[in-house]
């Protein structure tokens, strides 16, 4: 089964200035972890909600200081929740998590291609991720979650650092607590205290129950994390083209026309962020590409 | 195509001037080659005296010399280090700006600029630059700001190349040296046995309506003769060529060849290269407030890929060596551009060529790829 991620344009993105960000104010904010927060944004009046495909992003823009590719991270079925979660590592991201409830987020988006995950019916889905990659992914599990009777078996496996990175406690909870989604957590070092796995996240890949002949993997993390997750489900027996990764390049303008975000020939910002595996495979092998 | 005959004319070099005074009666911007730091660039003319009038230049890798030539033409001279990038795709843009209010901020979008501009002096290879910016900025899912309205208000006057410079090699990526289609009016400047005349194309309706207000004739067999040999020996004295055929299976196949670090050795990844060329296209887009706080600015900037910045992520540049940096130049131009857009990046200007510090020339690099993937081949046969 090979699928490659399609994105219908949800408006005609040929009309108006693309580069123009439109301010949303800050609805809600949530401390996920020490260095991470999610903000939930809500659209200037007048507009009726903000549809999305999961694994699409926006440029959020700080004001003053610039702008970044957020991916959005809440609920696609609920148009109410436009959410994305934001790790502080440089200027912008840093400011963007100062932010408070009433303050204005500039907005730019949707943006790129999402995970296939209708496309992926009938399959068992295994959802692998490293650190913010699980924010990327939310979007696609509350939807999986969402139609669960359309697939096989779900799994989440999920590593962060250290449990004081884990984002989204409450939804793994919950998901844990459900018997239609095994979810499964390590994190690379921890005190005594910590009863889970420690570990990277590629050891969870042989202990998952899945069927690798009628599966879809879903991978986002650091590239090394996805090419060693990669490996590992090869070695199970997961067909390439049925691998789907998301990629990270410097974006500036996020719609194909700065040039930074190339990779081969194609543009992350538009053909990307998630792609098939097999049209990707070469980036992962070759260096500084 | 009997149509096309037709519309060859004649204008005596005296005549060049009411055009360019045609052009600016009809609200034109006229803009063209002028003399300014030791090199022809690209400004306003306001009359044919301020084109640079008896000037040749000399071109080498990593040279570039003006020499009065003692003859009375206007375009005898190749491509400078300007290219007509800069009023289509200009160096720095503000996109918009933004104030703050109660609200957090406003954004106040920008005047679209909707002046007419005459070109004067488009090369051939220059008119396949600006179609190749055609498709990179509106072919695809979403249209860079402002770049149409630009663009639609151009009048552009093609001027053929009778003498190629000394890094040209248009004829071997089949752009020159002669305009084929893309312009209004497309000039072939002849001085011979005393006599110094254009020979006109015609190339548009509205180039048709601006050549009537001129006085012209038709050309003749002799003259349509004189043009024709010039563009000929034009071809035959182009001193270099890039051999295109399979070029993006040969790049795509020398990814990890080591001649990459003997071109990295010389490169001093300046990006000179890319702000010449008239296809680069990359952009950095910054934002900036003034010192209240209280107005902000997003600008588009030129970018260059040999800049370390260029492909920044948290934690690092994706391309952190300076030979893949010119690896991705190259690679985008002649590769990844026929994926990406339908055409290869490069036009033969050769510009990259004579504004390289280190004299690096794209068409030796490629024969050099080319020459080792050979003798491979013959080595495992």
């Amino acid at each position: 089964m090979a699928t490659t991620p399609t994105s219908s344009p949800l408006h005609d993105v040929r009309d108006g200035d693309p580069m123009l960000a439109r301010p949303f104010q800050i609805r809600r904010t949530r401390k996920d972890t020490y260095d991470t927060v999610s903000l939930q944004l809500k659209p200037p009046d007048g507009d009726d909600g903000f549809p999305f495909e999961p694994g699409q992003f926006n440029m959020l823009y700080a004001y003053g200081v610039g702008e970044v590719p957020i991916s959005i991270s809440g609920n696609p079925a609920k148009n109410d929740s436009l959410v994305h979660t934001i790790r502080a590592v440089g200027a912008a991201t840093r400011a963007l998590t100062s932010l408070k409830v009433g303050d204005s987020v500039g907005v730019r988006g949707p943006f790129g291609k999402g995970w296939p995950v209708e496309a992926v019916a009938g399959n068992d889905v295994v959802v692998i991720t490293g650190g913010i990659g699980l924010a990327p992914l939310r979007p696609a599990i509350y939807q999986l979650l969402a139609h669960r009777e359309e697939y096989g078996k779900v799994v989440l496996l999920y590593g962060a650092r250290t449990p004081e990175d884990i984002l989204f406690r409450r939804n793994l909870e919950k998901w844990r607590s459900r018997f239609d989604i095994e979810t499964a957590l390590t994190v690379d070092r921890a005190a005594r205290s910590w009863k889970g796995n420690v570990g990277v996240v590629t050891q969870l890949i042989p202990r998952a129950v899945f069927d690798p002949l009628h599966c879809v993997a879903f991978v986002c993390g650091p590239e090394i994390m996805m090419r060693f997750t990669v490996m590992e489900l090869i070695k199970r027996g997961v067909a390439e083209n049925n691998i789907f990764v998301s990629m990270e390049r410097n974006m500036k303008c996020g719609i194909g026309l700065c040039g930074h975000c190339q990779l081969g020939s194609s543009f992350v910002c538009k053909d990307g962020p998630v792609y098939c595996y097999e049209d990707v495979r070469d980036s992962f092998r070759k260096r500084e590409m | 195509m009997t149509k096309r005959q037709e519309n060859i004319a004649v204008l005596e070099s005296e005549g060049l001037g009411y055009l360019v005074q045609a052009l600016i009666d009809k609200g034109y911007e006229v803009l063209g080659p002028r003399i300014k730091d030791g090199a022809v660039t690209y400004d306003q003319i306001e009359t044919v005296r301020d084109l640079p009038i008896g000037w040749t230049d000399r071109q080498e890798p990593g040279s570039y010399r003006l020499v009065k030539s003692g003859k009375k033409t206007y375009f005898d001279y190749a491509v400078g280090p300007h290219s007509w990038k800069k009023y289509l795709h200009p160096p720095e843009t503000r996109l918009w700006e933004a104030r703050r209010d109660e609200q957090g901020f406003t954004v106040i979008e920008p005047e679209r600029e909707t002046a007419k501009k005459a070109l004067l002096g488009v090369r051939p290879c220059e008119l396949q630059a600006l179609a190749i910016q055609d498709t990179v900025f509106t072919g695809g899912p979403y249209l860079a700001p402002g770049y149409q309205e630009r663009r639609s208000n151009l009048f552009i006057v093609a001027v053929n190349c009778v003498r190629p410079g000394g890094t040209c090699f248009c004829a071997s990526m089949k752009t020159g040296p002669k305009a084929t289609s893309g312009f209004d009016l497309a000039l072939t400047e002849i001085l011979e046995s005393g006599r110094h005349y254009f020979v006109v194309e015609v190339g548009s309706a509205s180039g048709e309506e601006l050549l009537s207000d001129l006085p012209t004739k038709v050309a003749d067999d002799a003259e349509k003769e004189a043009a024709a040999k010039a563009m000929e020996r034009a071809t035959a004295k182009m001193g270099r060529e890039l051999d295109t055929k399979g070029i993006r299976e040969l790049l795509y196949k020398c990814f990890d060849d080591p001649h990459w670090q003997t071109v990295a050795d010389r490169c001093f990844s300046c990006g000179n290269c890319t702000m010449v060329c008239p296809t680069c296209f990359c952009v950095n887009v910054e934002d900036g407030t003034d010192l209240s706080g209280q107005q902000a600015e997003r600008w588009s900037r030129w970018d260059s890929c040999f800049t370390r910045d260029f492909s920044y992520i948290h934690g690092g540049s994706i391309r952190f060596t300076v030979k893949a940096r010119y690896r991705q130049w190259m690679t985008h131009k002649l590769a990844y551009w026929l994926d990406q857009f339908g055409t290869l990046g490069c036009v033969g200007c050769g510009r990259c060529i004579t504004w390289c510090p280190a004299g690096i020339d794209i068409t030796e690099e490629v024969r050099a790829l080319r020459d080792k993937e050979q003798s491979e081949k013959v080595q495992s046969v």
